[in-house]
């Protein structure tokens, strides 16, 4: 399929990476060339397979509901870029 | 004495157990090897010298009082970078983790170090192991060395790298599509990718995590049955290790197998590999026929749909699995101050810190992958790309499965081509993605899989041999790789660094 420029712009969106102009146009031709190239799967029979998301099969493991020590605060927030001590600090999300 | 360099970690293992050296001074031998030749080669990322002396000492310690000392017996170990170690920082290659200290070890860290391993530093790789070159790396690429104008592969080049150049007698990398193997062949070293869930990958930063897996990089098959003896194993924290027991891997190495069927796959010739590697395998077949092996033709019939069906995959996974960076609880934020004077009318400054973020921390592969794979899962093409690649990759497992009824391993090149120069690809991400050919089929059905040098081309560059079997057959895949080094010593071949 053919990818527009809007069509980049969204995924570009979607993927929370900000492009600009000259990015936007390097990327709707690398990506382009991505689909082109994934698109000869198309070619392949697959009627009645069934997916396959993983090599093993997997299935439900329970555990005993036991309470353990987990991460202390401090140091779950010591990667953090910016906190308070309690809590991780980001841009006012609604307005003011 | 440098001559400590020149040894196996199995012959060095031997030395250390009968008192003829100590884990201090094979630990500085190692480091002073690193000093002398890694501004060259550009391997590791970080070292942690100090540490790792005082643990040789207290390993060298409790040797002397004949208290128990574990399977690795203070043999120094590389690690690549993508595995979380609670010292230093952990970055994956990338500057979105530039500063990025974990709280806490990776288990098959922490096997290491129950083992009495010695952690010499982290090892440098393709960002978020994302390439097969290491140069989109974020700290500068790493050179093959063999020949230093060329890649030492990716996404563990530093790993192969350092086993190579002798700056360490055990690595470990990670594999989602050929990351170890690959590597593995391109710096003349051996390379497993265990079993899909024999490893824990707890702690690993995580690419494609269906496809991921932790494995060793060494000088021989047996160093390697040594290593992945130590870090093998189910782990409570991660629900997709498997739950069966450890084989004791080298112990089944001195029971050589009899009689056993190679399978070679006719669809390799349609991709024409390096007239040299062709002549190398087929001398390797010889080597095998020889020992009593028989060679049989097997067909591999979606091989050609094995790189197009993981590059929709791992990306799809990897966009799910990368959306943890969003510069809130770790990880590089864009500067405040800029991003807010840059905001439009209606623009919200949490998404732009997001968006601003990712785009500065990210290098272009990675954004490219995130594109790629968030673009396959999106409403309307998810069918179409993502599903529809589940499928294939269902009948490429069923491939190997049927070739696995016929034969005891595949067996073949491990890349197309040998190393290539460094820049030579970087602006071509699909001729890049074609390194993947032969090695990616093992990823997407789970088997085990390794890289053992098997020549070398016109140029000095080395050749891999690659051999595939079963899930969990890695006994096997050990014994086939161990009877061909015991009769070849292109393993034993080292680049002259000076």
């Amino acid at each position: 399929m053919e990818l527009s420029r809007d069509d980049i712009a969204k995924v570009a969106l979607l993927s929370r990476l900000q492009l600009n102009d000259e990015e936007l146009d390097a990327m709707q031709s690398d990506l382009q060339n991505m689909v082109n190239f994934v698109e000869q799967l198309g070619e392949v029979d697959t009627d009645g397979v069934e997916p396959m998301a993983h090599a093993v099969e997997l299935h439900n493991i329970f555990r005993e509901d036991k309470i353990a020590p987990s991460l202390p605060r401090e140091e779950a927030l010591a990667n953090a870029p910016d906190e308070d001590g309690e809590f991780y600090r980001v841009p006012a999300v609604l307005g003011d | 004495m440098s001559s400590w360099i020149d040894l196996s970690a199995n012959e060095l293992l031997s030395q250390l157990e009968a008192g003829q050296v100590t884990s201090q001074e094979v630990v500085t031998a190692f480091l002073d090897r690193i000093h002398q030749v890694d501004p060259k080669v550009h391997a590791f990322l970080n070292l942690f010298a100090e540490e790792a002396l005082q643990k040789a000492s207290v390993v060298d310690e409790r040797r002397k009082n004949g208290e128990k000392v574990g399977l690795l017996g203070g043999l120094p170990v590389a690690v690549k970078d993508v595995l979380c170690m609670k010292i230093g920082a952990t970055t994956a290659g990338s500057k979105m983790l530039e500063r990025f200290h974990s709280p806490y070890n990776a288990t098959v860290i922490e096997k290491l170090e129950q083992a009495d391993g010695i952690i010499l530093g982290k090892t440098n790789m393709d960002e978020f192991a994302m390439g097969s070159s290491t140069e989109n790396s974020a700290y500068n690429g790493t050179a093959n060395p063999w020949d230093l104008e060329r890649v030492p592969g990716g996404s563990s080049g530093g790993a192969a790298a350092c086993v190579a150049s002798q700056m360490a007698p055990l690595s470990l990398g990670t594999d989602t599509g050929g990351s170890i193997r690959q590597p593995a062949a391109f710096c003349g070293i051996t390379g497993v990718k265990p079993t899909y869930g024999r490893v824990s990958r707890f702690g690993m930063i995580a690419f494609a995590s269906s496809l991921d897996q932790i494995g060793p990089m060494t000088n021989s098959v047996e160093d390697a049955a040594l290593l992945l003896e130590v870090i093998a194993g189910h782990d409570p924290s991660d629900a997709t290790s498997l739950d069966r027991p450890v084989p004791n891997y080298r112990e089944a190495l001195k029971e050589p197998l009899k009689s056993f069927k190679l399978g070679l796959p006719k669809e390799i010739a349609d991709f024409n590999p390096d007239p040299e590697i062709q002549k190398a395998v087929e001398a390797a077949l010889e080597v095998y026929r020889e020992t009593g092996a028989t060679i049989e033709e097997i067909s591999l019939p979606n091989l050609k749909y094995a790189v197009p069906t993981y590059y929709v995959i791992a990306p799809s996974e990897a966009s799910s699995n990368l959306a943890r960076y969003d510069s809130v609880h770790y990880g590089y934020r864009t500067d405040r101050k800029a991003m807010m004077a840059g905001l439009e009318e209606g623009d919200s400054p949490l998404v732009q810190m997001y968006s601003q973020s990712r785009a500065e921390g990210f290098g272009p592969e990675v954004k490219r992958r995130i594109m790629l794979g968030t673009f396959a899962l999106s409403k309307g093409y998810y069918d179409a790309y993502y599903l529809k690649a589940l499928k294939v990759r269902r009948l490429i497992r069923q491939d190997f499965d049927r070739a696995f009824e016929q034969v005891d391993a595949i067996i073949g090149p491990c890349t197309p081509k040998p190393a290539f120069k460094i820049g030579e690809k970087v602006s071509d991400p699909i001729s890049m993605y074609l390194e993947d050919l032969f090695t990616v089929g093992a990823n997407l059905s789970g088997n085990a899989a390794m890289s053992i040098p098997c020549g070398f081309t016109s140029e000095n560059l080395p050749i891999g041999l690659q051999l595939q079997v079963p899930a969990l057959e890695e006994e096997r895949l050990f014994r086939i790789g161990h009877l061909y080094q015991q009769v070849t010593d292109w393993h034993q071949r080292r680049p002259s660094l000076g």
